[in-house]
């Protein structure tokens, strides 16, 4: 959603560039009076801006810097770092199995979420946008499972999956007993689950911004089109789909960056130690455990620098190359 | 809950009229599909409050019946007892100051950002637009440390700052929109009767991006409502728990009676729902304003 947003803004702050300081050129006839007015102006702006900046930049900013830093340590977190082990960090990060299942996970996870969530969202959205009765309830409780903390659901579900759980029970109730399996501890299903539950707390989100998009399709290009003849899925083939464009590629964005930083649900209902035997581990949850729980702040920084690093190339190449259209370099270039 | 179909805050209006002439009921799939759907949405958040009513034999026997009979013990066991009330609190705090400073951080410098023109705005824009891609996950151990050599380990500021921090990129991509979008002949008009650019600020600009301001303030509280990871680094004493630490630890430390875990569980959603259905319109319709720009 916020990427749209941006486009709107970028083309509006476009828009009206010259605007703002026409106004301020004809309120101040006299040169002088002009520069008291865009001293002024500096002052307001700064301090509009200056704490938001600070706090930005010290908590979120610095933070990322900082872990550049103590990445190159061996470090308990206490006192200044001063075991420099160079790359040492890193090297154990990208030979150690255990982050590579996680890098594979999460991997897994970015294209399983776009690959089900996707289009599940745009058959749905398309149904839900019919003009039925009750259109408003149903997208407020299919957003129900967005608002809900991951904490809540996962505890919630990890209670359901159990072997002798509600789920298993209802399957043997309606006849479906042969489908009851160990839903969190089988390795070969335990991601799958995973997947189930993402699907589950997140679609509501991808058809509400599915829906938002389509309503934003003007009414007449379809009825021009059924006008000529075309079918209800041509026209939702060559019309529609082709004006979502924009909604879905920023849907896919928002997805995959929610994907790689995954950490709440797999840590409540996995732990901390079974998450990699369940195949369900994390780059997060491997920070976790390999640095603040074995309190190897050093490692736990060079961790979060790899996340960071993934998260920053898949974010720039997903902008040159897919959003490239919908935003214009919105973030790379700035606004102006 | 009407079929209105706004509570969209965009400045731009839609014609209201679906609301005035009865409609058609439609094909019957759409609702039966729109029926598995809504089933499948509420179904385990109805799971884990029928369950806070069961007994522990109750759900050992028939893991997904409904109570029979109905028991009110667990939840007024959990309502009962100081631990849930101060992690209740706790988060209620943490929730309330930090809507508030995302909400005046925010509104202040987008309100720079959309209504001034200066070198650095392009970069300043991009800077906060970038802070969507790294979420708190990701920068949570450097934070960590940033916030023990601060001082605010195992305290509520611990966890209020970053999260003001982190509220901040999503609040001023959402709100300079909606303060740009406020006409400049208003401005004028205001200037020529003699209001400053700052009266402006807080009489005009303020009052009519309100709409933005309320959905700001909403996903910054149920983003702090929800919280785990901040917390789980930050807190360590029990005082200071938030609901999402108290509900893991709760499920670990009760974890063989299910029924009280569930009461408990579905005590500390009920807040973040109750919210919600309170100001789903401005969530729903703001998150759907917001994508039509």
């Amino acid at each position: 959603m916020s990427e749209t947003l941006r486009t709107a803004a970028v083309g509006r702050i476009r828009r009206g560039a010259l605007q703002v300081g026409d106004a301020a050129h004809a309120a101040s006839p006299t040169p002088r009076a002009r520069k008291r007015g865009r001293g002024r102006q500096r002052l307001e702006i700064a301090l509009l801006t200056s704490p938001a900046i600070i706090v930005f930049v010290g908590l979120v900013i610095f933070p990322v810097v900082l872990a550049a830093y103590y990445g190159f340590y061996k470090w308990q977190g206490y006192g200044p770092p001063t075991d420099w082990v160079g790359l040492g960090n890193y090297k154990i990060i990208f030979t150690d199995p255990a982050f590579q299942q996680a890098l594979e996970h999460n991997g897994l996870i970015v294209v399983l979420s776009l690959v089900i969530q996707g289009p599940l969202a745009i058959l749905l959205a398309l149904l839900l946008n019919q003009k039925i009765r009750g259109r408003a309830l149903i997208r407020v409780l299919i957003f129900v499972p967005y608002v809900i903390s991951e904490v809540i659901v996962g505890t919630g579900f990890s209670l359901m999956l159990q072997v002798t759980g509600a789920v298993n029970d209802a399957l043997h109730s309606i006849g479906l007993g042969f489908l009851a399996t160990d839903w969190l501890a089988d390795p070969n299903i335990a991601l799958w689950t995973l997947m189930g539950i993402i699907t589950w707390k997140y679609i509501g989100f991808a058809v509400i911004l599915m829906l938002a998009g389509l309503q934003s399709i003007p009414d007449e290009l379809s009825e021009a089109a059924r006008i000529d003849g075309a079918s209800y899925w041509q026209v939702q083939r060559h019309i529609t789909l082709p004006l979502l464009g924009p909604t879905i590629r920023i849907w896919a964005f928002l997805s995959i960056i929610g994907a790689l930083q995954l950490f709440d649900l797999v840590y409540i209902i996995w732990g901390q130690y079974i998450s990699g035997t369940a195949g369900t581990s994390t780059m997060a949850t491997y920070m976790a455990l390999n640095g603040r729980l074995a309190g190897n702040y050093g490692y736990g920084s060079a961790v979060a620098v790899v996340m960071f690093l993934v998260s920053l190339v898949v974010a720039l190449f997903y902008q040159r190359f897919v959003l490239r259209r919908d935003l214009r370099g919105a973030v790379t270039q700035g606004v102006n | 809950m009407s079929a209105a179909t706004s509570g969209a805050p965009s400045l731009r209006a839609r014609p209201a009229k679906r609301t005035d002439k009865p409609q058609k009921w439609g094909n019957p799939g759409i609702y039966f599909i729109a029926f598995l759907l809504i089933s499948a949405s509420v179904g385990p958040v109805v799971y884990i409050v029928l369950g806070g009513f069961r007994t522990n034999s109750q759900i050992t026997v028939s893991p997904a019946g409904l109570p029979n009979p109905w028991v009110f013990s667990n939840y007024v066991g959990v309502l009962k007892s100081g631990t849930f009330w101060s992690e209740f609190s706790n988060s209620t705090i943490v929730g309330l100051v930090t809507t508030v400073g995302v909400v005046v951080l925010g509104v202040m410098v987008s309100y720079a950002l959309a209504r001034y023109e200066f070198k650095l705005k392009g970069a300043m824009y991009s800077l906060f637009a970038a802070g969507l891609m790294f979420p708190l996950v990701v920068a949570i151990t450097p934070l960590f440390i940033i916030i023990k050599d601060l001082g605010l380990i195992d305290s509520l500021m611990g966890i209020i700052i970053p999260q003001i921090a982190f509220g901040l990129p999503t609040t001023v991509i959402i709100l300079t929109p909606f303060l740009r979008a406020i006409p400049k002949d208003i401005e004028e008009a205001a200037a020529i009767d003699g209001t400053s650019r700052l009266g402006f600020f807080f009489r005009m600009a303020i009052p009519l991006a309100m709409p933005g301001v309320i959905t700001v303030a909403i996903l910054a509280f149920i983003g702090s409502w929800n919280n785990y990871i901040l917390p789980l680094y930050v807190l360590n004493s029990q005082v200071h728990y938030t609901l999402p630490l108290g509900v893991q630890q709760f499920s670990s430390q009760y974890s063989q009676d299910t029924a009280r875990v569930l009461a408990f569980t579905s005590l500390s959603m009920m807040p973040a729902l109750i919210f919600f259905s309170i100001f789903q319109r401005r969530i729903v319709g703001g998150l759907t304003g917001a994508v039509k720009g």
